[in-house]
Formats: structure tokens, sequence, C-alpha cells
């Protein structure tokens, strides 16, 4: 990373981590009048050790399950500084967000507070050594899911949680597609209200993946549609990227060493449920453009 | 402007008087009545405040620690089990030394459910770093509102003040409302040396290693200390631009007496009663009133409560398997003196069980006729 960016060199992260990939691009999108809230997370530790900050932005770190409402309680301050133009930015991990944090930011979004909540998502709680996490999928590896006993149960579908809320704005967001993703920044700094973006990132220990596969592998998962790219504008929902050709998902579970003791049935499970799920965006997405057409 | 109001609304109108810009809070009985005055307070513009209405306490405590390192003046309030649901932010909000001021109706803990008075709840927060004030009166929970930003602001500690479940939050007392620029003249504007600020970018509350965190926590460890020199001071301003007078103790007919009940919180109106029948029957008695608890006031207590040969401590609150969390912290600060009092451990009143003049005085009587207090305490007017 170059000298002057808003994210500085010297993090602490492991190479080839999403999660930083994820945070540069949160940075090159959203500029420097950011306020970043950061709960218990690898983010803890990339950031760097007091006195230090490898972020050029103000940032809080606060307790694991308060993301959302700490960037609210920011948020409210600021409105009565009169700084409306700041925005605040809570950056939590899967595990922050999917579990212990779900309720603040269920809180947050019912109440529409002027927030961007941005899930950073390496499907399991890394800091604390790889468990497994409501966003880890079916049939991988975990500290917690070990040989013999893998997840079984599917990943909670976050999204469709945060669109029962009415918010404003959400967004799919992937470290291997920069462009789309600093856009969706750009964008979701424009909108008032809760914005929610969930960008898949890669952790090379915890997905066993080498390090220099991390956007390859991202982008695999979109590609298979595991993870698609997509966002959500008042109610309206339009696929950021129809692959041309799509890639069988056993291509992107082949490519990592957590899925090495998946089974066939639950390989299987997973292909239907990704197939599932897309057809449903894909129909949902169709409704739209026929509403506007 | 004395008018008569409940102990809740004497929260809200002391959040009023000290401009308080965010206040997120959650309901729970007996606090509700003051997050619904402060909704009636924003609402009607008569304060220019945000008021985040948040989905659990411990979130409430999470805003207001979001909102202070924004740095704007920030409250809450709650009661049990909300404040025990608040315990790792509390830690937080002190650690990061944030001057948030919290109102806590002492209501006891569950199970079994029960909504009345009881300490318990604020004293098994006691090492969360946060000032305690305990307060007797509805005039007292007004007032310490406001002196309770002046101190935190001033030595960069979170206060929780707290008041008896119903005998103050819902009884009705006069109350001198003072007026909101003779407030203004004593409590300054908060401006906080470091901010979260886009324009002077700071990161708050990261990694510490082993290197720095200790000296962080002696620091803060200090500075908690100061208030026992802050205090006073703030009292003295205080007394001099509204006219009434606090302090860390305050002593209660005390000049000759060879027993002194030690009290915090409304049993201290029900000890007084007590004190002067007893002075009627021309026993030697009087009464020592807790204010601030954390920092644990030595010095004074070792000073005050080193004269008497007998100290009855009374405690509304239960540390199963020690006593009541008051007499076991006085008992260990005397301990430094040579020529100790003898300490009398009284439980009583858990969960609003009444207590009497007459029980007082039967509590004091017991003393006055027993020269070994022991070590367990007496469960006073225990059922058999
Ligand atoms: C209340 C509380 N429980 C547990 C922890 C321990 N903890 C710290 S980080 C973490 C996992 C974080 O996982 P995730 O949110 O997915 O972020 P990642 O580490 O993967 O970046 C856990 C369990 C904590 N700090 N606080
Ligand atoms: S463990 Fe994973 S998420 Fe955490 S710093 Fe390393 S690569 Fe990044």
């Amino acid at each position: 990373m170059s000298r002057g960016e808003l994210l500085q060199p010297g993090i602490l992260s492991c190479q080839g981590c999403g999660a930083a990939l994820a945070m540069k691009l949160a940075m090159m999108g959203l500029g420097k009048r950011t306020i970043v809230v950061i709960p218990a997370c690898c983010w803890t530790i990339i950031l760097g050790v007091y006195p230090y900050s490898a972020l050029q932005v103000p940032v809080i770190h606060v307790p694991f399950e308060t993301a959302a409402v700490v960037a609210s309680g920011v948020r409210a301050a600021l409105d009565m500084r009169g700084e409306k133009d700041v925005e605040v930015m809570a950056w939590a991990g899967d595990g922050g967000t999917f579990d212990i944090g779900l309720q603040a930011l269920s809180g947050a979004a019912e109440r529409n507070d002027d927030i961007l909540y941005v899930c950073y998502d390496n499907e399991a709680y890394m800091n604390t050594g790889i468990q497994r996490s409501s966003a880890t999928p079916i049939g991988a590896w975990t500290t917690t899911t070990p040989a013999g006993s893998l997840k079984k149960e599917p990943k909670k579908d976050l999204e469709k949680i945060m669109m029962g809320h009415s918010i404003p704005y959400l967004a799919t967001l992937s470290v291997a597609y920069p462009d789309d993703a600093v856009k969706k920044f750009r964008r979701a700094r424009t909108i008032r209200g809760t914005k929610f973006l969930h960008i898949l990132s890669p952790c090379p220990p915890g997905w066993r993946i080498d390090p220099s596969q991390s956007i390859r592998t991202a982008r695999l998962a979109t590609l298979s549609n595991v993870f698609p790219l997509y966002e959500v504008v008042d109610g309206k929902l339009e696929l950021s990227l129809i692959p041309e050709k799509t890639v069988p998902v056993k291509e992107y579970l082949e490519c990592q060493g957590r899925f090495k003791g998946i089974t066939p049935e639950m390989e299987d499970l997973l292909q239907r449920n990704v197939d599932r799920k897309w057809e449903e965006l894909l129909a949902e997405a169709e409704k739209e453009r026929q509403a506007l057409s | 402007m004395k008018r008569v109001i409940k102990g809740n609304h004497a929260v809200s109108q002391g959040v009023r008087l000290s401009r308080v810009k965010v206040i997120s809070a959650y309901p729970i009985t007996p606090q509700t009545t003051i997050v619904e005055e402060l909704s009636e307070i924003c609402a009607s513009g008569s304060l220019d405040a945000k008021f985040i209405k948040v989905e659990s306490e411990h979130s409430a405590m999470a805003a207001v620690v979001g909102a202070s390192t924004a740095g704007v003046r920030s409250f809450t309030a709650t009661s049990s089990q909300g404040l025990l649901l608040m315990h790792e932010v509390l830690h937080w909000a002190a650690g990061a030394r944030l001057p948030i001021v919290l109102a806590n109706v002492n209501r006891a803990v569950a199970p079994g459910w029960n909504i009345w008075a009881d300490q318990t709840d604020s004293l098994s927060q006691r090492d969360t770093g946060w000032v305690q004030i305990y307060c007797e009166s509805n005039q007292e929970v007004l007032d310490s509102v406001i002196m309770a930003y002046r101190l935190a602001e001033e030595v960069r500690v979170p206060v929780m003040l707290t008041y008896d479940a119903f005998f103050l939050s819902h009884t009705s007392e006069i109350v001198d409302v003072p007026e909101i620029e003779e407030v203004d003249s004593f409590l300054p504007p908060y401006e906080p040396e470091l901010k979260l600020d886009v324009e002077a970018p700071l990161a708050f509350g990261g990694l510490m290693s082993p290197d720095l965190y200790y000296e962080g926590r002696y620091t803060q460890h200090r500075d908690t200390m100061r208030v026992l020199e802050v205090y006073p001071r703030v009292c003295m301003e205080f007394q001099r631009v509204f006219g009434r007078k606090y302090d860390i103790v305050e002593e209660y007919r005390t000049g000759d007496a060879e027993l002194v009940v030690v009290t915090a919180g409304t049993i201290t109106s029900v000890s007084r009663i007590a004190v002067d029948a007893m002075r009627a029957k021309g026993k030697p008695v009087g009464l020592v009133k807790l204010r601030i608890f954390r920092p644990v006031p030595a010095e004074v207590w070792r000073s005050v409560l080193g004269r008497f040969p007998k100290v009855v401590v009374i405690d509304r609150n239960l540390t199963a398997g020690l006593g009541g969390v008051f007499a076991s912290e006085i008992r260990s600060v005397l301990y430094s003196l040579e020529e100790r009092p003898k300490v009398y451990p009284v439980v009583a009143g858990l969960g609003g069980r009444d207590v009497t003049p007459r029980d007082l005085e039967g509590i004091i009587e017991a003393a006055l006729g027993r020269e070994d207090p022991g070590s367990e305490p007496l469960f006073w007017g225990l059922k058999e």
C-alpha cells in the first residue's frame, strides 16, 4: 500500500488478508470525513498497537456486540455538533454482526439511524482462532466444527434479515471486484439512514488457502453464485454482476482446505441452496426490471 | 422554583438543567418515568438533545459511550437487571475515562422478581470504576445530577447516582428546581480535550500491550482517587450558588455519641427518627450518612468513624457468602487504626422489606447491649 492513503502501511494482518483489502477499498470510497467504529475482531489487531493506528481517520474501539449502537451514539453526537457530512462507519466481522452484535444492529436498522454498517465476512471467528460463526457455510472445517463434525447448518441469510428492516441501502461486495466495491461505498455515503454493506473477505489461515489465492478464491465465490453481488436501494434489487458462465460450487470448495472433509451430500445441499438463492435473486431483479419498464 | 416532584422527575429536571446533548435509555421499573419525562422534555424542545431509544440497556450504555467519545454531554438511567446488563460497558466507560452520568434506581435483583428497594444492584458494580453517589431525598437527587457532571468532567470519570426504588423514585417531595441560568453559571459547557474529530484523527480504546496497560489502569485509579479532593470543592461551589450543603459523609447528633449508625439512601431518614428517639431516652447515639462510595473515602471514614467505640453499619444489600458490602468495606478501612471501633454489621430491608424507626431502635439496642459484634452480620427482622 502506498503512502498518503487513509490506510497506511504497517498493518498487523496476515498476508493476503481479505479484511485488510476490504478496509482499503472502504477508505477509497468513503474518504477522510469518516469515523470508524471497531468492535472486537481481527481489525482490533490489524490497526496496530497503541499509540499507533494505521488509519488516518478517527477510530473508536468498542465492545464486541456494540458496533452498531456506538455508531448511533457517535452519529447523535455529531448531529448535535452540526457535523452532518461526517459518515460514521461501524466495521465488524461476521461474528460481531451475524451473532453477538445482531441485536444492536437490528436496533439501529429499525430506528434507521444514519450510519454505515459494514460486515467484512471471513465466515468464522478468526481473531480467537477460527471457530464457527453463524456465517460459516455448510461443510466447513473450523476449530469448533472439526473433522467428523463439520458445520451442518446453512449460513444465516443476513441480507434477508436486514431487508426485513426496510433500510434504504443494502449491498454485497467482494474484494475480488474492487471497482464495484468502491462504487458501493461511495453510493452508501450519499444515502441517509442505515446502510448495510456485506463484503466477502477471504482469510488465508482460516480458509486454508495460500495468501496469493485470496482474490481468486473470492472471485470464485461470486462466479459460482455462492456470494452474488447485488444492491438493494429502497427495496429494489439490482444484480451487480451476472456471471457469463457460472462455475460449479465444487470448484470453489476444492480450492480451499477448509472444505476438505465435505461429504457429497453436503456438497449437493450447498449447490442446491446456492441455486435456489440465485433463482430468487434473479426473479426479484427481473420483477424490478419489469416494474421499471 | 419550589415544586412537588417525584425522585424520577428530579432526575429528568437535573438532566434538562445540565443541558445534556445525548440521552439513551431503555425502560425498566421503577426507572421508566425518567425516560418518559425525558422523552417529553426532548420532544417539547425544552432540551436540545438527541434521545436514542435503544433496544437494551447494554446498548444504552454503548450509545452514550459513543456520544461521549464524540465529545458531547451524555446521560442514561436504569435500575437492577438493566444495570447488571450494562456491566461490560460500565467498565468500558470508566476505562475510556468518559464523563458519563448514570442515574440508577436501586432495586433488588432477580430471582425472585422484585421491583422494590435494595442496593445490591449498584454495589455489585463497585469494581467498574464508576463513582457512586447515594441520595436520601429528591432534592439530593436533582442536585446530584448537576454536581455529577461537574465532577465527572473535571476528573474524567463516569458518575453513577443512586436512590431507592419507590421510596424516592415514585414519592413526591418539595424540591427547589433551580433556574437554568443559575445552573449555567455552575456547570460550564462540556469541552473535552480529545474527541472523535475528522480534523484531528485519533484512535480511542485500541490494543494496549502489557508494557502500557498497567500504567493506564494506575492512572485511572489515581484520578478516581482525585474525586475525594475535587468533590468537596464542587460541594462548596454548589453551596455558594444554590445554598445547599453536601459532603462526602454527613453526621447527625454525633457530638458525644458512643455509638453511630452508618447508612446510605433512604434508611438514613428512618435512622434519624430512631436516633432522636434514643436520644430522648438518654442514649448517646448518632448517625453517619454515606454519600460517596467509590472511590472509598478511607481517610474520611477513619477520621469520622474512628471517634466512636461502636459503629453499626446498615446494609440494604447482600453479597451472599460475606454479608453487607458497606460493613465489610468499612471494617477493612478501619483495620489500620490502632484503636479500632467495634463494627456491628446489619443486613436489613432487602427487596424493599419495610425498615421502621422501631426496627432501627431495636438494632441499636441490640448493639448497645452486646460487647462482641461477632463476624456474622445480624440479619434483622428475618422471619423464622
Ligand atoms: C463479549 C465478548 N465475547 C467474546 C470475545 C472474544 N472475541 C474477540 S474477537 C472474537 C471473534 C470475532 O470474530 P468476527 O467478528 O467474525 O471477526 P474476525 O475475528 O473474524 O475478524 C471473539 C469471540 C469478546 N471480545 N467479547
Ligand atoms: S486471521 Fe484472517 S482475517 Fe484475521 S488478520 Fe489473518 S487473514 Fe485477516
